[in-house]
């Protein structure tokens, strides 16, 4: 077929890295974001080993101030945003066109935009610890010490590597609503949409709601820092705690953007193994929306040591705790979906069982600080860091461990070994409760959190040394899945469509599934519609296999406009020569992009 | 039985581990052994969450565990193919509703009586941060000048009296916090918050009150401590009487010369290369002559305060003698950068270590 001037013909899928650099199927742009991911998360979990290094023991030497405040901050943002963020993406873009029976996303070259653009922003937010250091003021990045005077380049990096990983989250989210909102398959209606995909939706529309005021806030701290605009810094007339405001408006957002696919995999994974449908899908439906919505009314609850009048932390108080509502209703429908079961103990449902306690720790320690007086002793102090790390790790990152031992085998056709599993959940299990509950002791003995160092006699060494070792443990049982995974890719296709008989529309295709995942489209005839099929004695319709079904080409156009938005990045970090030779690339990444054919 | 063995056997640990938990009360950084009545509303606040969420977690627990392993895998055993219970579902939304309201309504107690200005008898005192000390000013005749004692690092006040904070900061935030006497306040460069408590009468304890800088502020944040000395009332008055005056004369010629070293304004590099400022560019000693240096620490006392360098290094000669000479060597960031005078330059490049040795003495004479 011609091509339009300037553009090049869709490349062939031939050499197989040209395959993977060119792809627009969901599944593969899927796998990419899974291992960046996993990758970004060893990193991540590397950077926490050395923080519990240096903490082991009172007046640590292992590493100096300068570096530990670089890995305390590298560590938040790689785990937030270069690692859970986008293993949640990993699946989304895996299961959801799975799970609602369509044959891709929306928009599948935007889908590998949004990676490209991932992968851009999370080099040039790492590549910082080898180009004059890394960002070192906290994830939160609080003016005014986050301004010109008092941080070192380290804070452009993080500036340029967060605007860039916002315009990939935001275009993903785009994407994934609208693919949610028009692709389902017939009979897919909003009522009977899996757990997981709702809570996708909702996390897309928090992504949308909630980037636009980071984007705002750090260009603002951009200029602060390049033109002493001053949006920030008192001695100029601005206001440091604006910057507070405008980064928990989108922070307090972001950490149900964290955790709420999290809470879809475990939705998935406790009925299937129970043998029995969700408890309450309606309220739970609903306690996902609730959550989202009561998400944007509590971000000044981390501002409650800052000065805040009576009215807002009463007003923020009361709003925090009743966010525990929906999530208590939450916990209760998972607890009653394993009542009256018969309960298959797969690694998988060990991990989902163990996220309801584990979150459940987290839940009730975070509504303690909803309590403005309490979070004045716990604020800025290690409970503080036990609470979140049992919210992240013991609910996100335990959740997302279970949704990948749940469709291992529907994304490759391989099982991952149970007996490794059952390490692997028991190896990060003691690890992570080792390493996260003293913290709480910690923080009620008055330990602050960010310090490099603390003295002896303050009653902290047994726990820190208690915390560090656990904090081994925790990584020997990442090592382990490691060790799984790599056994597993040696292993037959053995897994069948449908290996745990689950409900949803992702098992009634083949293990791995193919390009245009479904045959024929899908049937949706109630909530969980592969168990009615199975109880009403129907199957889902046989496909036709001279139907030409019509998939996209594959295409150069993601890969080169990312290569252009990080050109456009990289600019402030060097030369703005840079940026001005990404101008071009950009244009005629679009101008190729919308002339492209689409056959 | 396997299960329960295995409850009794980790029965023990539970209780170890709750029990070390409860020895943290002994911690001297402590955040559960209040000392004043703001200490006292919180912690009336913080054990209601604690106990409300301690059973709130063993019955979720329980029921995991429980349900988990009552409905195992077993022969014969069909899942029940039930979709929700109304009734059910509307009394368990209604449990954490009134769990709520009954940890927020003294919550808004505690915060409106917090949020009343304090006493009129209530001391005075502004409470300044800086990259990484704090220091303090005391308003002792109430004119509203701040003028009347200004002391670093170590707070002295009485026991039973108000003692209210004006909150500052002049260069990035930082966070004043000593927990038994009361729950954290940031401080603000640009604002001004308030904090004021009473501490308890009993509260009078020749040992300090630890306090440390609560808000991350960059390189030495973690080396950013303060004490608060809790006095009886007499105690208090004679601590204000001797700091109020000047500062001692040198006690003999060797603190003679370390008194000359101190008020030299200006040393000059070796190899002439430019020079640095003396000490009183940056220290003030009462009555001392030119000692009026207002960016680093009042030194007027220093040899009576138990700490030097924010709380990290008792006052001791040695400990003055490493500091002068390389205060980055004991306390990293100390100088770490070059665009201002603020920080405290190494003195060892300009100074012998005799010399140094002798304004250690002249130092710790300034009781």
């Amino acid at each position: 077929m011609a091509t339009v001037a300037g553009t090049m013909a869709a490349p062939t899928a031939e050499g197989v890295v040209w395959s993977w650099l060119t792809t627009v199927d969901h599944k593969r742009i899927g796998v990419l974001y899974g291992v960046s991911a996993f990758i970004f998360f060893l990193i991540g979990g590397v950077e926490a080993l050395l923080i519990r290094a240096q903490l082991a023991v009172p007046n640590g030497g292992v590493i100096d101030p300068e570096l530990y405040n670089q890995l305390f901050t590298m560590h938040a943002l790689t785990m937030i945003f270069l690692a859970v963020m986008p293993l949640g993406a990993a699946f989304f873009n895996f299961m959801i066109p799975l799970m609602i029976g369509a044959r891709d996303v929306a928009f599948p070259r935007l889908n590998a935009l949004s990676y490209w653009i991932f992968l851009a922003g999370g080099l040039v937010l790492t590549s910082s610890f080898f180009l004059g250091g890394a960002p070192d003021t906290g994830w939160f990045a609080y003016a005014p010490i986050s301004g010109g005077t008092y941080s070192g380049s380290g804070m452009d990096y993080y500036v340029i590597g967060l605007l860039i990983l916002g315009l990939s989250s935001l275009a993903a989210a785009l994407n994934f609503a609208v693919t949610i909102i028009n692709m389902r398959a017939p009979g897919l209606t909003m009522m009977r949409m899996p757990i997981f995909v709702w809570m996708t939706l909702i996390v897309a529309f928090l992504l949308i709601l909630a980037l636009p005021v980071l984007t705002v806030a750090l260009v603002q701290l951009l200029f602060d820092r390049q033109f002493t605009t001053s949006f920030f810094l008192p001695s100029g007339g601005g206001d440091p705690i604006l910057w507070q405001h405008l980064f928990w408006i989108f922070g307090h957002p972001e950490v149900y953007i964290l955790i709420l696919p999290a809470m879809g995999i475990v939705s998935e994974v406790l009925p299937t193994f129970s043998r029995k449908p969700l408890f309450g899908y309606a309220a739970m439906v609903f306690a996902g929306v609730a959550i989202g919505f009561l998400g944007w009314a509590v971000w000044s609850h981390h501002m409650f040591t800052t000065g805040l009048g009576a009215v807002p932390r009463v007003v923020f108080a009361t709003s925090t705790m009743i966010i525990g509502v929906p999530t208590g209703i939450k916990i209760f429908n998972w607890l009653s979906t394993m009542w009256g079961g018969s309960i298959r103990f797969t690694t998988a449902m060990y991990f989902s069982v163990s996220f309801i306690a584990l979150f459940t720790i987290g839940g009730i320690s975070g509504v303690m600080h909803a309590s403005p007086p309490v979070d004045q002793q716990q604020q800025d102090t290690y409970f503080i860091v036990a609470h979140l790390h049992y919210v992240l790790v013991g609910g996100a990152i335990v959740g997302i461990f279970s949704g990948l031992y749940y469709w291992w085998p529907k994304m490759t056709g391989r099982f991952l070994s149970e007996t490794l599993g059952k390490w692997n959940f028991w190896l990060m299990f003691i690890g992570l409760n080792m390493t996260f509950f003293p913290m709480h002791f910690l923080g009620v003995a008055g330990m602050p959190r960010r310090i490099y160092t603390y003295d002896e006699g303050l009653g902290w060494e047994f726990w820190n040394m208690f915390a560090s070792v656990g904090a081994l443990i925790l990584a020997v049982g990442v090592l382990v899945f490691v060790i799984n995974v790599a056994r597993t890719m040696r292993q037959p296709k053995t897994a069948g469509d449908n290996p745990w008989d689950g409900s949803t529309l992702e098992w009634a295709t083949s293990s791995p599934p193919p390009e245009h995942d479904f045959d024929a489209i899908p049937e949706v005839r109630a909530r969980d519609p592969l168990w009615y099929d199975r109880d009403h004695g129907l199957s889902q319709p046989e496909g036709d296999p001279d139907e030409h079904i019509h998939m996209p080409p594959p295409s150069y156009y993601p890969l080169i406009l990312a290569l252009g938005v990080l050109m456009l990045g990289v600019g402030p970090l060097s030369h703005l020569a840079v940026t001005a030779l990404g101008v071009p690339v950009i244009i005629y990444a679009i101008w190729g992009w919308v002339l492209e054919p689409t056959e | 039985m396997r299960s329960s063995r295995s409850l009794r056997r980790l029965a023990p640990i539970a209780l170890l581990a709750i029990a070390l938990a409860l020895a943290a009360c002994s911690d001297p950084q402590t955040t559960v052994d209040p000392k004043s009545d703001f200490a006292d509303d919180i912690q009336f606040v913080y054990l209601l969450t604690f106990w409300l969420g301690m059973a709130v977690f063993i019955g979720i627990l329980a029921l995991t565990i429980g349900l988990a392993f009552w409905y195992r895998e077993r022969p014969g055993r069909v899942a029940k193919q039930i979709h929700g219970n109304t009734r059910l579902e509307i009394v368990w939304t209604l449990i954490p509703v009134v769990l709520v309201v009954v940890m927020a309504v003294p919550t808004w107690q505690v915060i409106a009586d917090s949020s009343k200005p304090a006493p009129d008898d209530a001391l005075r005192v502004n409470a300044i941060g800086r990259q990484w000390w704090f220091e303090f000013q005391y308003d002792l005749d109430n004119d509203g000048e701040y003028d009347d004692l200004i002391t670093a690092n170590e707070l002295h006040i009485p026991a039973g009296r108000p003692v209210t904070f004006s909150l500052l900061a002049d260069d990035v935030i930082h966070s004043f916090w000593v927990p038994q006497l009361a729950g954290k306040v940031d401080m603000v460069p640009g604002h001004v918050n308030d904090l004021w408590f009473t501490p308890h009468e009993d509260a009078a304890r020749a040992e300090a009150y630890l306090g440390q800088c609560a808000e991350f502020c960059g390189t030495a944040h973690a080396n950013m401590r303060f004490r608060v000395f809790v006095d009886t009332p007499e105690g208090f008055d004679a601590w204000v009487a001797n700091e109020q005056a000047d500062g001692a004369e040198p006690a003999d010629e060797l603190a003679q010369l370390g008194q000359e070293l101190f008020l030299t304004p200006v040393w000059t590099l070796p190899g002439g290369g430019g020079g640095i400022l003396g000490c009183t560019g940056c220290h003030t000693v009462a009555g001392a002559p030119g000692a009026v240096g207002k960016i680093g620490p009042n030194l007027t006392h220093v040899g009576s305060r138990s700490t030097i360098a924010a709380g990290i290094l008792d006052t001791n000669f040695e400990n003055l003698v490493a500091w002068i000479s390389n205060p980055d060597r004991e306390k990293p960031g100390a100088d770490y950068n070059d665009d201002t005078a603020r920080f405290m330059p190494a003195f060892e490049t300009v100074l012998t270590r005799e010399q140094i040795e002798a304004i250690a003495v002249y130092l710790l004479g300034l009781q």
